[in-house]
């Protein structure tokens, strides 16, 4: 079998998209959150999604056997807020081991399962590394710019157990994405590098930055060029942008990437700006038309989608891919 | 596309250094090694100073900062990670990547970990062995950083050629075969020692490392060569002429080698075709060991160039020039001197005088404009141009009038010859014109029509003038708060009568924020928040600009609406008191054990005619470039890399102009000011007596109170927490003032006006606000000093004076301390401002003249100065009820002040 590297220079990849939208469709209650074992939990569970992968396993099965049905040649695991740092909200630090480990393994077997059904199109399971909800380069209190919430050493720490968790679960790829402070991916790229070295093994890995808002910046106030400087130091499969915008707005940070990497370009962008009431509403067909400029400027190695994209988004997405040659301006390195 | 491997580094924006960059230049003010200011700054953990100090050093050109806490005293670790935090914080200083400086490896490492960008490490050797190397070298590679390797190993640091090359060789090997480190990432630090020391060991230190650069530039792919070039002249200490041409000399060849960073003060470099042939040939002997006598050849011719002050010898070869070249070079340089017998040689040799106009000057304004626009010219010189332009065009109007009456069918397209009509307004109630009036004149050279009302304009007038000119774009200005709402009434006035042209926004108190927030809700079309005038060009470029200004707009608008969302979210987290609350939180006095001095001379007391001379040691003149977009702090900005040379040219023009200004006694300077018996009731209100006997009031000053929610332990101030309350018992004072240098400003500008010297005339404006601010502070060391007396032996220069060293302080109302400008009512009822040295209010309770400073004296040595910061409505009703006002009118005067949405 081919693999990553070599698959990625022949055709434009796709990622899956959003499980969040996905998971909401079930209307999940406190209960069957908890399930039987944490039913005497004493925090409220609801809106943990990563915990699903113990309690609601068939759920997360289905949803990434719709997106690889779909067409995506890669799902994301349920991992998203899977560090110490995140789960502490619900005083599940104990658990992330096992969070990770399950939800790669839970994964990895529906990638075996569509490999084995169609060997030309082998199909990957991405862990997906999330930015944890502190911050290592800005302060959370305006009156006081020089405190931090978060020391590197706290979240190298801690991202480096969700990446053991994740290899071992049986992680195709290192997805570490929305990244809204630079700081932050360097302190998981950091952790990366100490797993690899310690386990002298190579991993491929996607980064995938935040452009927050219409200035063009990362949260943490980096163009997109100083973004891709500063993580340009580790070997990376990909380098590209997700969350916070739609499609069309990316275009541009997309251009810069396009221009001065020679790695692999990724996008997963939501579905377009969410309306007055917070909620995705670009249809699929909508969606896949402004990605068209993408692959018209040819801009684009893995395509995906985030916030609010759902099966039918992919759908059209992959269908649009498969009509273009991926960026070729690049050359692994 | 391969992997390029060229330096690559990041602060929030990129820095790419390739073969074919400019030498980097790195800021090093703050070194505590380098810096005793700034070592005094970190030991005193006064971090805000040092924060201006990173920021100066940016705003000066530097393209990569280094940060060192080496000291003993310090805890280098913590004020490295202290101090980097904030910086981040401070988007102006964290745009340049940051250089990491020490040489103990765990305050790298803590630098490394609170850093997003890549960082360049300064530095690692092979002094302690190759483990130790090693290792740094892997964990700087994985924190994504750069790193400076010193010429030093076990046996200790290079000072020959062979050495250097052997360690860097040695060096450069074990980090891209071991460590596999990119080589594009390695800079090589390779000793630069003094020549010229008199010891014959030393003589080859300079050749050696220019030979040695050589060398590795050639043979060590991809790397780069730094250093830190003073050394080099070391044994010159004290003759800075001799030390110039040798850091000059050094660096030229250097250089040339293949130095392409470093650390150089760019006040102590002579320009390298500048230096004398004679001492060019000296120093060149010694720093390239040409001669065995060099450096005593040197140090003879030497003594003779100390202090010599170079000579000024103005070189007129560019008059054997062409016509054209002759007329640009006029116009980029800004010398009028020659200027009319040019355009009449112009004028005879086209058929229509407009030509010349059209042709050859502004063919020398695109020259002007495009330098301007790449950061080559500077807002002085642009203003110079337009001096130049302006006598040009003034010569040439009588003969295109008469060319006009002669051919009239060949002027009907005229009307479309200026790029575009602006309308440029100092809002009514306002008297500051010094930013527009640059602004304008900025855009005049761009070809722009500008129609100037002038200053306190009001909103009809504004609006009947741009219909009736057909206005392209209205230009608003103002300096003071109340300014702010008359723009949101223009802006509203304009959407209600149906404009489309944009709208821009100037001046001190203006911001991006209240223009997002305010002003841009009102109109549906752009509107514009413009500080600085450069930026004035592009916009209004971008504005009017046929093809694609609609799409301008558009990202405007959807820019101005991020950022309204951006910063009401922001405003939401923070939490006020109401004022009761806030009240009890008060600033509290120990006024048992405060000693109170009671002033040698009560009562009012008025200056008729005050010595300009006096005042001129009183100036702060940091303001004064920053009034001509030339950013950075006096003296140091006259040496400063970018922009020092026209800052110096600037100041001597300003001087030249100061001179005249009191010798001559062009303006008056006038004073009133009062000490009064004084006490504090229902805790925010200052009654002044009318005497000593504390038995009739004489007038109330009402003091607006913090209500930001604090930190414990840290009060919510009012000015009247400063002076003791009434019922304590204890007898204090309070004192107000009104200075003007301002009478005779209007008249000498507008003289310079009619003459089309737009440049003496905003000078001039700009020199009666100095000597204002310098009044002030001269009135208030003499108030400190005699009236009051409570700090007869006070010794300040007057660098201490403007960092505010003294005891007391002197907050002006409609500032900070004191946002309400209704209180200098109050003011000029006690003081009877008007009646004694005539300065008036205008409607929005600004000054006339401009140049005039009020406000109050507080002596207590607690007294500080502070911002009250946003109050809610509960303290603005409380207000208005104090001061017997309707409610209405204290929402309109405190409006800006007013937490937004509560």
């Amino acid at each position: 079998m081919k693999n990553i590297e070599e698959i990625l220079k022949e055709k434009i990849l796709v990622l899956d998209g959003a499980m969040g939208t996905m998971l909401q469709r079930y209307k999940f209650t406190e209960e069957d959150f908890r399930g039987d074992r944490f039913k005497d939990w004493p925090i409220a569970l609801q809106g943990n999604n990563d915990l699903l992968s113990l309690t609601q396993p068939e759920a997360i099965q289905d949803v990434h056997r719709a997106y690889f049905e779909a067409g995506a040649d890669i799902v994301e695991t349920n991992t998203f807020s899977g560090t110490t740092i995140a789960m502490a909200d619900y005083k599940m630090e104990e658990l992330v081991y096992e969070l990770n480990f399950e939800s790669a393994k839970l994964a990895k077997e529906i990638a075996v399962e569509f490999t084995l059904k169609n060997p030309n199109k082998p199909r990957f399971v991405a862990g997906s590394i999330g930015p944890t909800n502190k911050t290592a380069s800005m302060s959370p209190d305006v009156n006081d710019p020089g405190f931090r919430a978060v020391t590197f050493e706290e979240l190298k720490n801690a991202y480096k157990l969700q990446v053991e968790a994740l290899l071992d679960g049986g992680a195709d790829i290192l997805l570490i994405e929305t990244i809204f402070d630079t700081l932050n991916a360097k302190a998981a790229l950091f952790a990366v590098e100490d797993v690899k070295e310690e386990r002298s093994i190579e991993v491929p890995i996607m980064i995938s930055g935040t452009i927050t808002d219409a200035s063009g910046r990362t949260l943490s106030g980096q163009t997109a060029e100083a973004f891709l400087i500063s993580i340009a130091h580790i070997p990376m499969l990909s380098v590209g942008f997700n969350c916070a915008l739609g499609a069309s707005q990316l275009t541009p940070h997309l251009e810069v990437l396009s221009q001065k990497t020679s790695a692999g370009v990724s996008a997963h962008p939501n579905a377009g700006l969410p309306n007055a009431f917070g909620e995705y509403d670009e249809t699929p067909e909508q969606m896949a038309s402004q990605i068209k400029e993408y692959l018209d400027k040819n801009l684009i190695n893995i395509i995906g989608g985030c916030c609010g994209t759902t099966p039918e988004h992919i759908k059209a997405i992959a269908a649009l891919a498969s009509q273009y040659k991926p960026r070729t301006a690049f050359e692994t390195v | 596309m391969g992997r390029e491997k060229i330096l690559k580094l990041s602060g929030l924006e990129p820095l790419i250094v390739t073969s074919e960059s400019n030498f980097i230049n790195v800021g090093e003010r703050t070194n505590v090694a380098g810096s005793r200011k700034f070592l005094r700054l970190i030991k005193e953990e006064n971090f805000e100073e040092a924060l201006t100090v990173a920021r100066h050093q940016v705003e000066g050109g530097a393209q990569i900062i280094d940060i060192n806490m080496d000291d003993g005293l310090i805890d280098g670790k913590e004020a490295m990670v202290k101090f980097l935090n904030l910086v981040i914080s401070e988007p102006d200083i964290a745009k340049v990547p940051i250089m990491i400086d020490s040489s103990k490896w765990d305050i790298i490492e803590a630098g490394l970990q609170v850093v997003q960008g890549k960082c360049v490490v300064n530095s690692i050797s092979l002094k302690e062995g190759e483990p130790v190397f090693i290792k740094q070298a892997k964990l700087i590679k994985r924190y994504g950083a750069a790193v400076i390797v010193m010429a030093f190993d076990e046996v200790g640091q290079a000072d020959t050629y062979d050495r250097r090359i052997e360690i860097a060789k040695r060096s450069y090997q074990i980090l891209v075969d071991i460590v596999k480190f990119p080589p594009e990432d390695i800079i090589f630090d390779l000793n630069i020692f003094p020549v010229a020391t008199g010891m014959d060991e030393h003589r080859l230190n300079a050749i050696d490392f220019i030979e040695a650069t050589k060398w590795v530039r050639t043979n060590l792919a991809y790397c780069s060569v730094s250093g830190g070039v003073s050394n080099v002249s070391f044994s010159f200490r004290g003759n800075n002429t001799v030390r110039e041409a040798m850091h000059s000399v050094f660096l030229y060849h250097a250089i040339r080698a293949g130095m392409n960073m470093g650390i150089v003060n760019p006040a102590m470099l002579e320009v390298y075709d500048e230096i004398p042939k004679d001492l060019l040939e000296h120093v060149e002997d010694v720093i390239l060991n040409r001669r065995e006598d060099a450096t005593e050849r040197l140090l003879e011719f030497a003594e003779t160039v100390k202090g010599i002050k170079k000579e000024k010898t103005i070189d007129l070869s560019w008059r054997e020039e062409g016509l054209q070249n002759r007329i640009t070079r006029a116009l980029v340089k800004g010398i009028d001197q020659f200027i009319l017998e040019d355009i009449e040689e112009a004028r005879t040799s086209v058929s229509k005088p407009i030509e010349v106009i059209e042709g050859y000057l502004m063919t020398g304004m695109n020259v002007v404009g495009d330098l301007f626009g790449t950061g080559k010219m500077f807002l002085p010189q642009v203003v110079k141009s337009a001096r130049v332009m302006k006598k040009a065009v003034a010569y040439l109007l009588p003969y295109i009038e008469e060319d006009k009456l002669k051919n009239a069918s060949l002027y009907e397209d005229e009307s479309n010859k200026s790029a575009g009509k602006i309308l440029m307004a100092t809002v009514k109630g306002d008297v500051h014109d010094i930013g527009k009036n640059i602004v304008s004149v900025v855009l005049g050279c761009n070809n722009y029509e500008i129609i100037d009302l002038g200053v306190m304009v009001p909103p009809e007038k504004i609006i009947e003038t741009a219909i009736e000119k057909k206005v392209d774009v209205i230009g608003l200005s103002g300096l003071i708060t109340p300014s702010l709402d008359e723009m949101v009434y223009l802006a509203k006035e304009m959407e209600r009568k149906g404009f489309s042209i944009p709208l821009l926004i100037g001046g001190a108190t203006t911001s991006k924020a209240h223009t997002a927030v305010k002003i841009d809700t009102q109109y549906q079309n752009a509107v514009v928040h413009v500080n600085d005038a450069s930026r004035a060009v592009t916009v209004v470029g971008d504005l009017l600009n046929k093809r694609n200004n609609q799409k301008y707009v558009g990202e405007l608008k959807s820019d101005y609406e991020e950022f309204r969302k951006g910063f009401l979210k922001r405003t939401k987290h923070k939490e006020y008191l109401d004022i009761e609350a806030a009240r009890k939180n008060k600033y509290e006095v120990d006024w048992n054990t405060q000693e109170i001095k009671k002033p040698k001379k009560l009562g009012i007391q008025v200056i008729e005619q005050q010595d300009l001379r006096e005042l001129e040691s009183y100036i702060d003149w940091t303001p004064f470039f920053r009034s001509w977009d030339l950013h950075g702090k006096y003296p140091e900005i006259l040496n400063d890399s970018v922009v020092g040379e026209q800052a110096t040219i600037l100041f001597s023009d300003a001087q030249e102009l100061l001179q005249k200004i009191i010798d001559e006694k062009w303006f008056e300077a006038k004073a009133v000011y009062g000490l009064f018996a004084a006490n504090t009731v229902a805790v925010d209100d200052i009654e002044i007596y009318h005497t000593e006997r504390r038995k009739k009031k004489l007038a109330t000053f009402r003091t607006l109170r913090q209500q930001l929610k604090k930190y414990k332990g840290k009060p919510n101030i009012a000015l009247a927490d400063y002076i003791a309350p009434k019922d304590s018992g204890i007898e204090d004072y309070i004192g107000c003032f009104c200075v003007s240098t301002g009478f005779g400003v209007k008249e000498k500008a507008t003289l310079f006006e009619k003459d089309n010297d737009d440049y003496s005339s905003i000078m001039i404006k700009a020199l009666g606000d100095r000597l204002a601010e310098a009044f002030a502070e001269f009135l208030h060391q003499k108030v400190r000093k005699e009236d009051w007396g409570y700090a007869q032996e006070e010794v300040l220069s007057n660098n201490e004076l403007i960092a505010e060293s003294y005891k007391g302080i002197r907050p002006a109302p409609g500032y900070p301390a004191c946002p309400d400008h209704l209180e200098k009512i109050t003011i000029w009822d006690v003081l009877k401002v008007k009646e004694s040295i005539n300065v008036e209010l205008t409607d929005g309770l600004a000054m006339w003249p401009a140049a005039s400073v009020s406000g109050y004296y507080f002596a207590n040595p607690k007294a500080s100065y502070f911002g009250v910061g946003k109050i809610k409505e509960d303290q603005v009703i409380d207000f208005a009820k104090r001061k017997e006002l309707d409610i209405a009118i204290a929402k309109k005067w405190l409006n800006p002040n007013l937490v937004e949405g509560k």
